[in-house]
């Protein structure tokens, strides 16, 4: 309120805050038939599968219904096994994305900055990148054996790179021109770090968070199935053995939900961090 | 400040050959003097003001600011660049104050005092994206006011901007040179703005970058646009402007 007044003793500027408000409603409306219009294929396909389950045109081993994935996941919570078992996934892959995410953004920072740690380290870590980090896994079974170590360490490998690359990247993609502007001012390192290279760098380094969660949760599924004795995996692995195809199903749905919140909860940080970019919005 | 600009030979390696771009350039500017360097585009006129703020260190000769030899950048030398160069991600007084804390009351009443003289009021708390060219620019000179620079360095500061608002900037800054007498040294490609500003005009020609004229100018302050002695000083300039870019035309 405080700006849109003063904005009105402002000649040049009239329709600027007119502009502001009504984007800001605009925006608000097209969020809501996004959400809406986003909603309507899965219900479509979940009222079908539920019909073609209903009519029995398939086998509850090959395709069980949504009621009893439902149900299954109903019990499943109620006798905690549910719970124990994703907290001991997630206990993993919180670890292994620390252990990675960590190094990645303190190496790529490291690379970043200086460009003799640069032509020291990124040529062996470019090429170890080409290795598709999942082919390691027999090697750290043979290594590690089926225990915590083997998976935490495969999650923190898939972790690592994305936020190297994109950590490395966001610093060398401050603008030399900005760079000059801290030199007239007179910046101090640490300055210069606060005010420039880190906000520069930020939207990369938050990409590469998203992509680092991602791998590390891709890691943990992998992990867990190739043998465990606990976690979500387990739980999926065990039911197959039974036919359980639910339980599979319920597996399949909390691997996704968390996938899905952990990449929301980046995608807040970003709009509320990076609130001064101006990019294309569609 | 007494700006003492000698500079022998500038040169940029281009396809690892050199090629000069300032030739034997010898200016002496009094403290307190508002300095206009006009010259065709191409001529240098960048490239000599970023070796007077030290942004350039690369070339044979001297620039001594007071009884200081220019080594390095410093916020004593302020610089107005050709676009804003605002931080994207810091709002407008933020941006203003930049590495200075805004927390302290003291720095918080000037960075107030100036957005006032800027007359950006109400968009204190606004991102660069929300402003207009115009604005962006504003934003850019009280930050380097904030820092009350013994000599301003602008180069081509206005030459994005509309007319109106150029004029309100250029009276903007003839106030702040009246109050302050801060030496200025403005770049620019408008001979008007060349004479409605400095108290002396130099006249560069190109390839390679030569000081042609020093045309000192002296009309009295506040300057009329539409007067007559206005209008024949302006021409006059102009007159040995067309004809140093006549010559460089030829030679080049
Ligand atoms: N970093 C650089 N590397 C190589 N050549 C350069 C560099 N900067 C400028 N030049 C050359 O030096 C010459 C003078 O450039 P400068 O930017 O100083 O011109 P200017 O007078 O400011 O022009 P304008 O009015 O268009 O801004 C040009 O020919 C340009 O090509
Ligand atoms: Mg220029």
């Amino acid at each position: 309120m405080e700006k849109s007044e003063a904005v009105a003793s402002v000649p040049l500027q009239p329709d600027l805050v007119k502009d502001r408000v009504s984007t800001s409603f605009k925006r608000k409306s097209k969020r809501n038939t996004r959400f809406i219009s986003g909603l309507i294929l899965p219900i479509v396909v979940v009222i079908l599968w539920q019909t073609v389950s209903s009519l029995g045109w398939v086998t509850k081993i090959v395709l069980p219904s949504p009621l009893a994935i439902i149900l299954a996941a109903k019990e499943l919570i109620l006798s905690g096994v549910l719970f124990t078992n994703l907290k001991i996934s997630l206990v993993r892959a919180v670890f292994g994305f620390i252990i990675g995410g960590g190094l990645g953004l303190a190496l790529g920072s490291f690379v970043g900055l200086s460009s003799r740690s640069e032509k020291l380290l990124d040529p062996s870590l470019q090429m170890l990148r080409t290795i598709p980090h999942l082919a390691i896994s027999p090697l750290f079974i043979l290594w590690f054996g089926i225990g915590e170590e083997s998976k935490v360490l495969l999650i923190a490998l898939g972790a690592f790179f994305p936020l190297y690359v994109n950590t490395f990247l966001g610093i060398r993609r401050v603008d030399a021109k900005l760079f000059a502007v801290s030199q007239v001012l007179e910046f101090s390192k640490f300055k210069q770090l606060k005010l420039l290279i880190i906000p520069a760098a930020l939207p990369n380094i938050l990409l590469g968070l998203r992509l680092s969660l991602g791998a590390a949760w891709l890691s943990l599924v992998v992990a867990e199935l190739m043998g465990s004795t606990a976690g979500i995996g387990y739980m999926m692995l065990d039911a197959r053995q039974f036919s359980n195809t639910d339980i599979v199903f319920v597996g399949i749905i909390i691997f996704a939900i968390v996938g899905k919140l952990t990449d929301s909860l980046v995608k807040w940080i970003e709009k509320h961090s990076l609130k001064w970019q101006d990019t294309y919005k569609g | 400040m007494e700006i003492k600009v000698e500079i022998k030979e500038k040169a940029f390696m281009k396809d690892q050959k050199s090629v000069q771009v300032l030739d034997d350039i010898h200016l002496t500017f009094n403290s307190g003097d508002f300095i206009t360097v006009i010259g065709p585009s191409g001529c240098g006129k960048s490239t000599l003001l970023k070796i007077i703020a030290g942004l350039d260190v690369d070339y044979e000769g001297s620039v001594v600011i007071g009884s200081n030899e220019v080594k390095k950048p410093s916020i004593d030398k302020g610089f107005i660049f050709q676009e804003h160069r605002l931080f994207p991600w810091l709002t407008v007084e933020q941006n203003i104050a930049a590495n200075l804390p805004l927390k302290k009351p003291e720095l918080r009443e000037q960075v107030n005092q100036l957005i006032n003289i800027v007359r950006l009021n109400g968009f204190e708390k606004a991102y660069p994206k929300e402003l207009s060219g115009g604005m962006s620019q504003r934003v850019a000179i009280a930050r380097a006011l904030l820092r009350e620079p013994k000599v301003l360095l602008l180069d081509e500061p206005f030459g994005a901007l509309d007319a109106f608002t150029r004029q309100h900037l250029q009276d903007v800054l003839i106030d702040i040179w009246l109050e302050t007498k801060t030496t200025m040294i403005l770049v620019t490609h408008d001979v008007d703005e060349s004479v409605y500003l400095g108290t002396k005009v130099v006249v560069m020609k190109s390839k390679p970058g030569k000081v042609g004229h020093v045309i000192p100018i002296e009309l009295p302050f506040p300057r009329q646009r539409t007067d007559q002695t206005f209008q024949e000083v302006r021409n006059h300039v102009l007159k040995h402007f067309e004809q140093l870019d006549q010559y460089s035309a030829v030679e080049g």
